[in-house]
């Protein structure tokens, strides 16, 4: 779909692309792309001068031929031939540098830009993530890029190498006879009026195609989906003549793109043929008629002018021919660098937090706080006031939300006035339909988004005056989707802290319950995990994103759904692991399994972003409302 | 594998065979061209009357527009045999994937059947396209050109027989070089383009963690790792052009040296002004053929892998076939496991299933518990003949499965899988999944059964709601609703419901069984669950751990006697000693948000 995606913008591309890329490419490589430029101009016109020394030839042999005296006119042709060779030695030595520079320059250029593709989504805001789909980025990272791959490495360098060789040829032509010169201008004419004719038909059917092959692949990635289910079904032959459908549709388009691209060479090479008969013939008739001679050389119409004329001719329709094959590529790689530059300009994630999270020791005379470099266990917050004086708060984990309304969208309200107070070391519970805004609220606590109205604090301290990153390394998170890193199981664990030694991740790992089944894997510790993790079942995978997060060590910690694909007979056994974790953190808890949440000192039931009833659970089962009625089984939740 | 391929070529074989002879024919008017240019030109000079020149430019004139002709008609054939032949390969390999047995499809995966039935295909239809057209275009030029240069030129052509071998001797080092360093590459790409993936999915985890910074440096590493070898590649490569430089310049320099001595030696009667001329042409030509050799070797062990991986899919045998004398009637719904035992794959160490043997009469309600791995759904699988045992045998109305014509028997064996899936379509559609001639009355009464009834009645649309692909716009609870009354418009002598009502609340979930049980009383029903709820009233329930049977019983046996049950059922129902009284209404939550 994202090969759609891209023919569609080469449809509205923006202005000023092209002039952007240009700009992006010489800010790379200040001085090698120059030098490159200048290579290929030097390259392209030592290929086009050959013409006129063929005409010096020819002038030498049209006056010797007669006589038969070689000897005569081998000095002439000889100084001709060997300032050729070394006009050419030069062209040659050119030819390497900018091909070879050009590498580097490809190459390079398609890596800066991916690093700065990257390096800027990384500092995008979690909403970019939510708003795009995963598919769309990607296809920044391979579609767009491998366009600019082709465009930059050798699109741009032929565009220029025609451009010049054109201007040369023409000048040439101009010098030697401005009526040849005419009659091949009205050729060429008509040729490049062939090709945008053939071109735009073709770039229509080649957009229709990549759309009916969006079709196809569509439904062949639903059925393949769902083949277990075409074959409990039998319905193995339904599928089959809808698919057969969608083929033969495909097929019609493609044949089409395909068959106007295929003709459009054939035709402009044998177009180059007749135009080259016609200045055959043309040249003829000047000289038989002996029409005078229009040139900036001033030259008379001879063979040898002809001749080079012929030459010249395959040139410029060849010349016409490599754009006529560019074409495709310009466009599409001006439309993947569209998105690419629209990636870079993203606005990143706001952060205009000052307060810090630092390691800090009791100061043992008057009992206050001082910061260190050492780790101590012990985290303040460093908060620098207006009038220049630092105050330090210990991190304790008192997490507070008052009356806070917040929509995905301005238009669109989803929590409305949610009041939560949990205080250090308690576990505050969760419950709700899909959609009652539970994961919302946690994005708003780590500020994955930021709140419409109220305020958020954390102990004491406002979280928008926190440097988002300290606010975040503050708070662990576990969610349902577990995602793993490709590396190994130690890797993915210490992710929750790159410090951490071995017997650390070992120790996160035992207090998670993951340790047994860790040793158990081939290599225990070491077996390598790809793919997120496709060779673990989904409960294996969440307890390891459990251990991560105890290494982590964070004073408040964020379950989503942390248990959710543990059975019940192992989440008992887990429960222990999850309670030692819990332990002295403040621990806000999602889960629709009851068993789950009810140790938790609050529960809060939240129905359509409000919340409708608080307490702990011997309150609630008292008070015979909503939670009693999902602990009974009166409804699930979903 | 060529043959394996060449047999999707089919009904585009004409057009297949035309396409090289049309490209023999275009071939042989553009090398005729600059040869008979060559006469014409030297009539030129010769100072001949326009009458004279008229005659030859005319017959050139006809050799171009035939060459056009036969190039134009080349593409053509050329378009329709390459898609042609690309249709058929999908139609192929989308045909043969339906055969495939549920141990094929796990074999492969169905992300990379998708691959293989998309990219790959593309990949081959772009190297079909290269070897009916160009790849016989470009030897065909080579030689045409060398024969005339040789026939027109003579000695000077033979500058040519040099620089031929060392230009394709050049090209083909170069490739040669480059292609290991490619192949390694392209693994390297994928695997920096997988690890954008994982970024990009993960990034919850790399934000809550603050390894925005760890992950540039680790991104950093790999990219730069990668461009290192491309463009080591790709230097490799730029060797090509000034190679070509080389050849050609140096041709010219050399011709018009030795065309000049043997004019003017020979006084125009050997070689002359048009030859020299010419000459050039064929030697432009032949360039650009070895170039386009050279391209064309490149894409063609491109698209050898694909090729492998497609033919790899056409030649696979299906693990599951129907017998050849297959039986076309279930006597009743009985199923007996005779000491069976199963596995995934030939290779796994451990057995899913080790030695059942269970039987269960026809009309009886079964209802099967385990924890995560304990293989319920491998035991009901083997009814259906989803996967075949590997030791013993199953039984359905006392015949062994595989003696069963595969329809018949999946027609009576009705399953909701576990892994639900509703295709894009209207509700009804996909109702009549299960009886594609089912009245409108019989689909509403199986959405009755199943509980379905209430919310698609509220639907605006009703029967006709459209469902996204994958089902992705109802709420679990209401896919598997759906599910249920599309197994069940099957009128099944034997349902089979793995996990089927796991998202649906316990009141509507006993409806639903209550209503099996009085419209469908004739028919066996398999009913595997979390809930100990679910099950609790079936005839005899199931314990299932490791692979094999637990304990059976009926629900008040296995509270006494097994362990498992007991913990399980204690773990769901602490509740029953606090809240005695019944619930005092009944609301359903559907998703609304898609936010969580």
């Amino acid at each position: 779909m994202s090969k759609a995606t891209t023919a569609e913008r080469a449809k509205n591309r923006k202005p000023g692309t092209f002039s952007r890329l240009i700009k992006t490419l010489f800010s790379f490589y200040p001085v090698l792309l120059p030098l490159v430029t200048l290579g290929v101009i030097v390259c392209a016109v030592i290929n086009s001068i050959g013409a006129t020394f063929l005409q010096r030839a020819l002038e030498v042999i049209s006056t010797s031929w007669q006589s038969g005296d070689w000897e005569a006119a081998r000095p002439q042709i000889l100084s001709l031939a060997t300032t050729l060779g070394c006009i050419y030695a030069v062209g040659v030595l050119s030819s390497l540098f900018w091909n070879r520079a050009m590498a580097i320059v490809t190459q390079g250029s398609l890596e800066k830009l991916r690093e700065k593709m990257f390096n800027r989504m990384q500092d995008l805001p979690i909403r970019y993530f939510d708003t795009h789909q995963r598919g769309d980025i990607m296809s920044h990272y391979t579609n767009d890029i491998d366009t600019l791959r082709q465009m930059i490495s050798q699109s741009l360098p032929n565009l220029l190498m025609t451009i010049i060789v054109i201007c040369t040829v023409f000048f040439i032509m101009l010098y030697y006879s401005v009526w040849m010169c005419l009659v091949i201008i009205a050729g060429v004419t008509f040729m490049t009026f062939m090709t945008k004719l053939l071109g735009s038909n073709s770039a229509r059917f080649f957009i229709a195609q990549q759309t009916e092959l969006g079709v196809v692949e569509g439904h062949i990635e639903e059925v393949m989906n769902g083949q277990k289910v075409v074959k409990a079904f039998c319905h193995e032959s339904a599928a089959e003549a809808d698919f057969d459908e969608r083929n033969e549709k495909l097929f019609e388009v493609s044949q089409k793109a395909n068959m106007y691209a295929n003709i459009l060479m054939p035709i402009l090479m044998n177009l180059g043929n007749l135009l080259y008969v016609l200045v055959a013939l043309a040249g003829g008739i000047f000289l038989a008629l002996g029409v005078p001679n229009l040139s900036i050389s001033g030259t008379a119409l001879s063979i040898a002018v002809v001749v080079p004329f012929l030459n010249m001719t395959k040139q410029f329709c060849g010349q016409i021919g490599q754009i006529s094959m560019q074409i495709n590529a310009v466009v599409m790689g001006l439309a993947g660098a569209d998105r690419i530059f629209e990636l870079i300009d993203e606005q990143p994630e706001e952060d205009e937090g000052y307060v810090t999270l630092v390691n800090a020791e009791r100061n043992r005379a008057t009992g206050q706080l001082v910061e260190t470099d050492k780790h101590t266990g012990l985290w303040a917050w460093k908060h620098p006031h207006h009038d220049g004086t630092l105050t330090y708060e210990e991190l304790r984990g008192d997490v507070r939300m008052d009356h806070v309304d917040f929509g995905y969208t301005p238009d669109h309200e989803v929590l409305h006035d949610v009041s939560v107070f949990a205080k250090p070391g308690q576990k505050v519970a969760f419950v709700g339909a899909t959609g009652a805004g539970k994961t919302t609220i946690t994005n708003l606590i780590n500020r994955f988004y930021d709140i419409a109205d109220g305020k958020i604090r954390y102990d004491g301290i406002n979280i928008n005056k926190i440097r988002k990153a300290d606010l975040r390394r503050s708070l662990g998170v576990v969610l349902q989707d577990v995602n793993l890193f490709t590396g190994s199981v130690m890797d993915n664990i210490r992710y929750g802290n790159l410090s951490a030694t071995d017997a650390e991740c070992i120790a996160a790992a035992k207090l998670a319950g993951a340790h047994d089944f860790i040793t158990r894997l081939p290599e225990g510790y070491n077996t390598m995990l790809s793919g997120n993790g496709a060779q673990l079942s989904q409960g294996q995978r969440q307890l390891i994103s459990i251990a991560r997060a105890a290494v982590a060590d964070p004073p408040a910690m964020i379950l989503d759904e942390a248990t959710s694909s543990i059975d019940t007979r192992t989440e008992a056994i887990v429960q222990r692991g999850m309670d030692a974790l819990m332990n002295g953190r403040t621990t806000f808890v999602i889960a629709h399994r009851l068993s789950t949440v009810r140790n938790s000192d609050v529960i809060i039931c939240l129905e359509h972003g409000r919340i409708i009833e608080r307490g702990n659970h011997e309150e609630l089962i008292a008070k015979r409302g909503y939670y009693y009625q999902l602990y009974t089984g009166a409804f699930e939740l979903e | 594998m060529i043959k394996t391929l060449a047999a999707s070529v089919r009904d585009y074989k004409k057009v297949t065979i035309a396409t090289p002879l049309l490209v023999l024919g275009e071939v042989i008017c553009e090398m005729s061209i600059p040869f008979v240019t060559a006469n014409l030109i030297d009539s030129i000079k010769d100072g001949a009357a326009v009458a004279d020149i008229l005659p030859t430019a005319g017959i050139l004139a006809i050799i171009a527009l035939c060459s056009l002709a036969f190039g134009a008609a080349a593409g053509i054939t050329c378009s329709h045999a390459s898609c042609g032949f690309a249709k058929n390969l999908r139609h192929d390999l989308f045909y043969k994937i339906q055969t495939f047995s549920f141990a094929n499809i796990d074999a492969f995966s169905s992300s990379s059947l998708v691959t293989r039935l998309t990219t790959d295909i593309t990949n081959v239809q772009q190297a079909f396209m290269m070897l009916i057209r160009i790849a016989v275009r470009s030897p065909l030029v080579l030689i045409f050109a060398f024969v005339m240069a040789f026939a027109m030129g003579g000695s000077v052509a033979m500058v040519y027989l040099i620089i031929i071998p060392i230009l394709g001797f050049g090209l083909f080092f170069i490739i040669f070089k480059v292609r290991p360093i490619f192949a390694r590459v392209f693994h390297k790409y994928d695997a920096l383009n997988e690890s954008v993936e994982e970024n990009v999915t993960g990034m919850r985890v790399v934000k809550s963690y603050v390894r925005e910074d760890h992950e540039k440096q680790k991104f950093a590493r790999a990219a730069r790792d990668v461009c290192a070898d491309f463009t080591r590649a790709e230097k490799l490569l730029a060797f090509n052009n000034p190679m070509m430089n080389i050849c050609v310049n140096g041709a010219f320099v050399t011709i018009i040296y030795l065309g000049s001595k043997i004019i003017i030696t020979s006084q125009g009667t050997l070689f002359d002004v048009g030859q020299l001329s010419s000459i050039f042409t064929y030697g432009f030509q032949i360039l650009m053929s070895l170039m386009q050799l050279s391209m064309i070797f490149v894409m063609v062990t491109m698209a050898d892998e694909s090729s492998h991986r497609i033919v790899e899919v056409l030649n696979a045998t299906p693990t599951i076939a129907n017998p050849t004398q297959p039986v076309t009637d279930v006597a009743d719904g009985s199923i007996d496991f005779d000491h069976v035992s199963f596995k995934y794959s030939k290779h796994a160490e451990r057995q899913a299933l080790d030695n059942i043997d269970l039987h269960i009469k026809s009309g009886e309600t079964i209802g099967i518990i385990g924890g995560t791995g304990s293989a319920k759904s491998s035991l009901v699988n083997l009814v259906a003949r989803l996967y075949d045992a590997t030791e013993g045998t199953v039984r359905v109305g006392g015949v062994d499965v595989r003696n069963y014509d595969l329809d018949t028997l999946r027609h009576q064996v009705a399953m909701v899988l576990q892994k639900n899936v509703l295709f894009s379509g209207t509700i009804a559609e996909n109702l009549r999944w299960g009886d594609a001639s089912a009245t409108d009355e019989e689909v509403r009464e199986a959405a009755r059964l199943a509980c379905a009834d209430e919310f698609v009645d509220g639907f605006s649309k009703g029967y006709d709601t459209w469902i996204e692909q994958g089902g992705s716009n109802v709420s679990g609870g209401q896919k598997q609703r759906l599910c249920i009354a599309r197994a069940l418009l099957r009128h099944p002598k034997i349902l089979i419901l793995d996990d089927s009502t796991s998202a649906v609340d316990t009141k509507t979930d006993a409806k639903i069984r209550e209503g099996l049980a009085t419209y469908l009383p004739d028919t066996t029903k398999l009913i595997i669950a979390q809930r100990i709820s679910s099950v609790q009233e079936a005839d005899r329930i199931i314990v299932m751990e490791g692979g094999r049977i637990a304990d059976i019983g009926t629900h008040d046996e296995l509270l006494k006697r097994s362990e498992i049950y007991r913990e399980t059922f204690t773990s769901q129902n602490k509740m029953t000693a606090e809240a005695q009284a019944p619930a005092p209404d009944d609301t359903e939550l559907e998703g609304g948000e898609a936010h969580e």
